[in-house]
Protein backbone atom coordinates (compact mmCIF):
# COMPACT_ATOMS: atom_id res chain seq x y z
CA UNK A 1 0.00 0.00 0.00
CA UNK A 2 1.37 3.43 -0.96
CA UNK A 3 1.97 6.09 1.68
CA UNK A 4 -0.98 8.22 0.57
CA UNK A 5 -3.34 5.26 0.44
CA UNK A 6 -2.23 4.30 3.91
CA UNK A 7 -3.03 7.76 5.26
CA UNK A 8 -6.39 7.73 3.49
CA UNK A 9 -7.39 4.46 5.14
CA UNK A 10 -6.05 5.11 8.62
CA UNK A 11 -9.02 6.53 10.55
CA UNK A 12 -7.43 5.48 13.84
CA UNK A 13 -4.50 7.79 13.24
CA UNK A 14 -6.71 10.56 11.86
CA UNK A 15 -9.02 10.59 14.90
CA UNK A 16 -5.96 10.52 17.15
CA UNK A 17 -4.69 13.66 15.40
CA UNK A 18 -8.14 15.27 15.62
CA UNK A 19 -8.05 14.85 19.40
CA UNK A 20 -4.46 15.97 19.70
CA UNK A 21 -5.12 19.10 17.65
CA UNK A 22 -7.79 20.23 20.12
CA UNK A 23 -5.15 20.37 22.84
CA UNK A 24 -1.91 21.36 21.12
CA UNK A 25 -0.59 22.25 17.69
CA UNK A 26 0.37 19.46 15.31
CA UNK A 27 3.69 19.09 13.51
CA UNK A 28 3.78 20.01 9.81
CA UNK A 29 3.81 16.35 8.87
CA UNK A 30 0.82 15.59 11.11
CA UNK A 31 -1.11 18.51 9.67
CA UNK A 32 -0.48 17.26 6.17
CA UNK A 33 -1.56 13.74 7.05
CA UNK A 34 -4.75 14.98 8.62
CA UNK A 35 -5.61 17.25 5.70
CA UNK A 36 -5.09 14.45 3.21
CA UNK A 37 -7.21 12.09 5.28
CA UNK A 38 -10.09 14.46 5.95
CA UNK A 39 -10.31 15.49 2.32
CA UNK A 40 -11.38 11.99 1.41
CA UNK A 41 -13.06 10.73 4.59
CA UNK A 42 -16.51 12.08 5.40
CA UNK A 43 -16.85 9.79 8.43
CA UNK A 44 -13.83 11.34 10.14
CA UNK A 45 -15.07 14.81 9.24
CA UNK A 46 -18.28 13.89 11.01
CA UNK A 47 -16.27 12.54 13.96
CA UNK A 48 -14.36 15.80 14.16
CA UNK A 49 -17.54 17.85 14.23
CA UNK A 50 -19.06 15.69 16.95
CA UNK A 51 -15.85 15.65 18.96
CA UNK A 52 -15.68 19.45 19.05
CA UNK A 53 -19.33 19.62 20.01
CA UNK A 54 -18.69 17.18 22.90
CA UNK A 55 -15.80 19.32 24.13
CA UNK A 56 -18.00 22.40 24.13
CA UNK A 57 -20.75 20.56 25.98
CA UNK A 58 -18.39 19.16 28.59
CA UNK A 59 -16.88 22.56 29.25
CA UNK A 60 -20.18 24.24 29.82
CA UNK A 61 -21.44 21.36 31.94
CA UNK A 62 -18.34 21.39 34.15
CA UNK A 63 -18.38 25.12 34.65
CA UNK A 64 -22.05 25.17 35.38
CA UNK A 65 -21.48 22.59 38.12
CA UNK A 66 -19.45 25.13 40.08
CA UNK A 67 -22.14 27.72 40.19
CA UNK A 68 -24.74 28.16 41.49
CA UNK A 69 -22.78 27.41 44.60
CA UNK A 70 -23.66 24.26 46.49
CA UNK A 71 -24.18 24.70 50.20
CA UNK A 72 -22.96 22.56 53.07
CA UNK A 73 -25.46 22.11 55.86
CA UNK A 74 -25.17 24.44 58.83
CA UNK A 75 -24.62 21.73 61.42
CA UNK A 76 -21.63 20.35 59.53
CA UNK A 77 -20.22 23.85 59.24
CA UNK A 78 -20.69 24.58 62.92
CA UNK A 79 -18.85 21.41 63.91
CA UNK A 80 -16.10 22.07 61.41
CA UNK A 81 -15.48 25.59 62.70
CA UNK A 82 -15.45 24.19 66.24
CA UNK A 83 -12.82 21.67 65.24
CA UNK A 84 -10.69 24.41 63.71
CA UNK A 85 -11.09 26.69 66.73
CA UNK A 86 -10.17 23.78 68.97
CA UNK A 87 -6.88 23.31 67.19
CA UNK A 88 -6.07 27.00 67.38
CA UNK A 89 -6.04 27.02 71.16
CA UNK B 1 8.11 58.80 53.63
CA UNK B 2 9.60 55.86 55.44
CA UNK B 3 6.29 55.10 57.12
CA UNK B 4 4.61 54.83 53.71
CA UNK B 5 7.27 52.41 52.53
CA UNK B 6 6.78 50.41 55.68
CA UNK B 7 3.06 50.07 55.25
CA UNK B 8 3.52 48.79 51.68
CA UNK B 9 5.95 46.05 52.57
CA UNK B 10 3.80 44.80 55.41
CA UNK B 11 1.02 42.43 54.44
CA UNK B 12 -2.28 44.12 55.16
CA UNK B 13 -4.71 42.48 57.50
CA UNK B 14 -6.89 41.12 54.69
CA UNK B 15 -4.00 38.93 53.56
CA UNK B 16 -3.29 37.44 56.96
CA UNK B 17 -5.01 34.08 57.37
CA UNK B 18 -7.97 34.19 59.70
CA UNK B 19 -8.99 30.58 60.47
CA UNK B 20 -11.84 31.70 62.75
CA UNK B 21 -13.72 32.78 59.64
CA UNK B 22 -12.64 30.12 57.20
CA UNK B 23 -15.81 28.04 57.33
CA UNK B 24 -18.10 31.01 57.00
CA UNK B 25 -16.10 32.50 54.15
CA UNK B 26 -14.89 29.56 52.08
CA UNK B 27 -16.61 26.28 53.01
CA UNK B 28 -19.40 26.53 50.43
CA UNK B 29 -17.03 27.64 47.70
CA UNK B 30 -14.58 24.79 48.37
CA UNK B 31 -17.42 22.31 48.59
CA UNK B 32 -18.81 23.39 45.21
CA UNK B 33 -15.35 23.24 43.73
CA UNK B 34 -14.73 19.72 44.99
CA UNK B 35 -18.18 18.47 44.11
CA UNK B 36 -17.89 19.70 40.53
CA UNK B 37 -14.73 17.64 40.14
CA UNK B 38 -15.60 14.50 42.09
CA UNK B 39 -19.35 14.23 41.61
CA UNK B 40 -19.61 12.73 45.11
CA UNK B 41 -21.14 14.64 48.04
CA UNK B 42 -19.50 12.78 50.87
CA UNK B 43 -16.02 12.83 49.37
CA UNK B 44 -16.38 16.51 48.59
CA UNK B 45 -17.41 17.25 52.17
CA UNK B 46 -14.54 15.23 53.61
CA UNK B 47 -12.08 17.08 51.42
CA UNK B 48 -13.32 20.48 52.62
CA UNK B 49 -12.61 19.40 56.19
CA UNK B 50 -9.22 17.93 55.30
CA UNK B 51 -8.31 21.07 53.42
CA UNK B 52 -8.95 23.32 56.41
CA UNK B 53 -7.14 21.01 58.80
CA UNK B 54 -4.02 20.66 56.70
CA UNK B 55 -4.08 24.39 56.00
CA UNK B 56 -3.96 24.93 59.76
CA UNK B 57 -0.89 22.75 60.02
CA UNK B 58 1.02 24.71 57.43
CA UNK B 59 -0.40 28.11 58.20
CA UNK B 60 3.11 29.49 58.71
CA UNK B 61 3.82 28.75 55.02
CA UNK B 62 1.00 31.01 53.88
CA UNK B 63 2.43 33.75 51.67
CA UNK B 64 0.62 37.05 51.79
CA UNK B 65 1.10 37.26 48.01
CA UNK B 66 -1.85 35.07 47.15
CA UNK B 67 -5.30 35.40 48.58
CA UNK B 68 -6.48 33.09 51.31
CA UNK B 69 -9.03 31.58 48.96
CA UNK B 70 -6.43 30.84 46.30
CA UNK B 71 -4.19 29.24 48.87
CA UNK B 72 -6.96 27.02 50.25
CA UNK B 73 -8.05 26.09 46.72
CA UNK B 74 -4.50 24.99 45.89
CA UNK B 75 -4.50 22.67 48.89
CA UNK B 76 -7.90 21.29 47.91
CA UNK B 77 -6.75 20.70 44.34
CA UNK B 78 -3.95 18.54 45.56
CA UNK B 79 -6.37 16.50 47.63
CA UNK B 80 -8.69 16.03 44.66
CA UNK B 81 -5.80 14.61 42.68
CA UNK B 82 -5.11 12.17 45.51
CA UNK B 83 -8.72 10.98 45.30
CA UNK B 84 -8.33 10.50 41.54
CA UNK B 85 -5.23 8.43 42.17
CA UNK B 86 -6.95 6.29 44.78
CA UNK B 87 -9.97 5.73 42.57
CA UNK B 88 -7.61 4.63 39.89
CA UNK B 89 -5.74 2.11 42.03
CA UNK B 90 -8.80 0.38 43.45
CA UNK B 91 -11.29 -1.49 41.31
CA UNK B 92 -14.45 0.50 40.97
CA UNK B 93 -17.37 -1.83 41.43
CA UNK B 94 -19.83 0.51 39.77
CA UNK B 95 -17.94 0.27 36.51
CA UNK B 96 -17.80 -3.50 36.49
CA UNK B 97 -20.78 -4.05 34.22
CA UNK B 98 -19.37 -1.78 31.56
CA UNK B 99 -16.00 -2.11 29.90
CA UNK B 100 -14.61 0.64 27.69
CA UNK B 101 -14.21 -0.33 24.06
CA UNK B 102 -10.56 -0.36 23.05
CA UNK B 103 -10.75 -1.29 19.40
CA UNK B 104 -12.92 0.86 17.18
CA UNK B 105 -10.70 0.26 14.15
CA UNK B 106 -9.62 -2.59 11.90
CA UNK B 107 -6.26 -3.86 12.99
CA UNK B 108 -4.90 -4.23 9.47
CA UNK B 109 -5.43 -0.71 8.10
CA UNK B 110 -6.92 1.47 10.85
CA UNK B 111 -10.24 1.87 9.09
CA UNK B 112 -13.41 2.26 11.21
CA UNK B 113 -14.98 -1.10 12.05
CA UNK B 114 -18.39 -1.18 10.52
CA UNK B 115 -20.31 -1.28 13.83
CA UNK B 116 -18.42 1.70 15.26
CA UNK B 117 -18.39 4.07 12.33
CA UNK B 118 -19.99 7.39 13.46
CA UNK B 119 -23.36 8.46 12.12
CA UNK B 120 -25.14 11.78 12.34
CA UNK B 121 -26.84 12.35 15.70
CA UNK B 122 -30.16 13.97 16.51
CA UNK B 123 -28.60 17.41 16.82
CA UNK B 124 -24.98 18.46 17.07
CA UNK B 125 -25.57 21.99 18.20
CA UNK B 126 -27.80 21.19 21.17
CA UNK B 127 -26.73 22.65 24.50
CA UNK B 128 -26.86 20.45 27.64
CA UNK B 129 -27.54 23.53 29.76
CA UNK B 130 -30.79 23.98 27.88
CA UNK B 131 -31.61 20.38 27.06
CA UNK B 132 -32.00 18.32 30.27
CA UNK B 133 -32.15 15.02 28.44
CA UNK B 134 -28.83 15.69 26.75
CA UNK B 135 -27.24 16.73 30.05
CA UNK B 136 -28.36 13.46 31.64
CA UNK B 137 -26.93 11.42 28.77
CA UNK B 138 -23.63 13.26 28.94
CA UNK B 139 -23.33 12.74 32.71
CA UNK B 140 -24.18 9.08 32.43
CA UNK B 141 -21.53 8.59 29.76
CA UNK B 142 -18.88 10.49 31.72
CA UNK B 143 -19.63 8.36 34.76
CA UNK B 144 -18.91 5.21 32.81
CA UNK B 145 -15.37 6.20 31.96
CA UNK B 146 -12.57 4.49 33.88
CA UNK B 147 -11.49 6.68 36.82
CA UNK B 148 -8.10 7.62 35.42
CA UNK B 149 -9.60 8.64 32.08
CA UNK B 150 -12.20 10.76 33.81
CA UNK B 151 -9.54 12.33 36.03
CA UNK B 152 -7.48 13.34 33.01
CA UNK B 153 -10.55 14.53 31.15
CA UNK B 154 -11.73 16.59 34.11
CA UNK B 155 -8.37 18.23 34.72
CA UNK B 156 -8.10 19.05 31.04
CA UNK B 157 -11.56 20.46 30.54
CA UNK B 158 -12.37 21.94 33.92
CA UNK B 159 -9.05 23.38 34.96
CA UNK B 160 -7.39 23.78 31.56
CA UNK B 161 -4.41 22.08 33.16
CA UNK B 162 -1.53 21.59 30.76
CA UNK B 163 -0.29 18.19 29.66
CA UNK B 164 2.89 18.19 31.73
CA UNK B 165 0.99 19.00 34.90
CA UNK B 166 -1.55 16.25 34.34
CA UNK B 167 1.08 13.64 33.45
CA UNK B 168 3.14 14.60 36.49
CA UNK B 169 0.28 14.67 38.97
CA UNK B 170 -1.37 11.46 37.80
CA UNK B 171 1.87 9.68 36.91
CA UNK B 172 1.03 9.00 33.28
CA UNK B 173 3.60 9.03 30.47
CA UNK B 174 2.97 11.57 27.68
CA UNK B 175 2.42 8.88 25.05
CA UNK B 176 -0.03 7.08 27.31
CA UNK B 177 -1.72 10.41 27.94
CA UNK B 178 -2.56 10.94 24.27
CA UNK B 179 -3.77 7.37 23.92
CA UNK B 180 -6.13 7.95 26.85
CA UNK B 181 -7.34 11.30 25.47
CA UNK B 182 -8.09 9.56 22.19
CA UNK B 183 -9.85 6.54 23.71
CA UNK B 184 -11.85 8.68 26.10
CA UNK B 185 -13.34 10.66 23.25
CA UNK B 186 -14.04 7.59 21.13
CA UNK B 187 -15.91 5.98 24.02
CA UNK B 188 -17.70 9.12 25.08
CA UNK B 189 -18.89 9.79 21.54
CA UNK B 190 -20.03 6.21 21.03
CA UNK B 191 -21.90 6.27 24.34
CA UNK B 192 -23.69 9.53 23.56
CA UNK B 193 -24.58 8.31 20.07
CA UNK B 194 -26.40 5.32 21.55
CA UNK B 195 -28.96 7.55 23.26
CA UNK B 196 -28.94 10.72 21.17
Amino acid sequence: MGVIKKIQYDCRHATYLIEKRQHRSLTIRERMELTIHLTGCSVCRLFQRQSRWINRMVKSLFHQAEEPERKLDDEFKRQLQEKIDGRLK
Amino acid sequence: MSSVKNSISQPDSAQRPDPHRWVQRYADFLYSYAFARLDHEEQARDLVQETFLSALEKISQFQGGSSERTWLTAILKYKIIEVYRKRNSGLRIQNMEWEPELEFFEESNGHWKENYSPHAMRSEVADPLVNKELAAILKKCLGRLPALWLAIFTMKHMDDANTDTICGELKVTPSNYWVIIHRTKLNLRACIAKSW
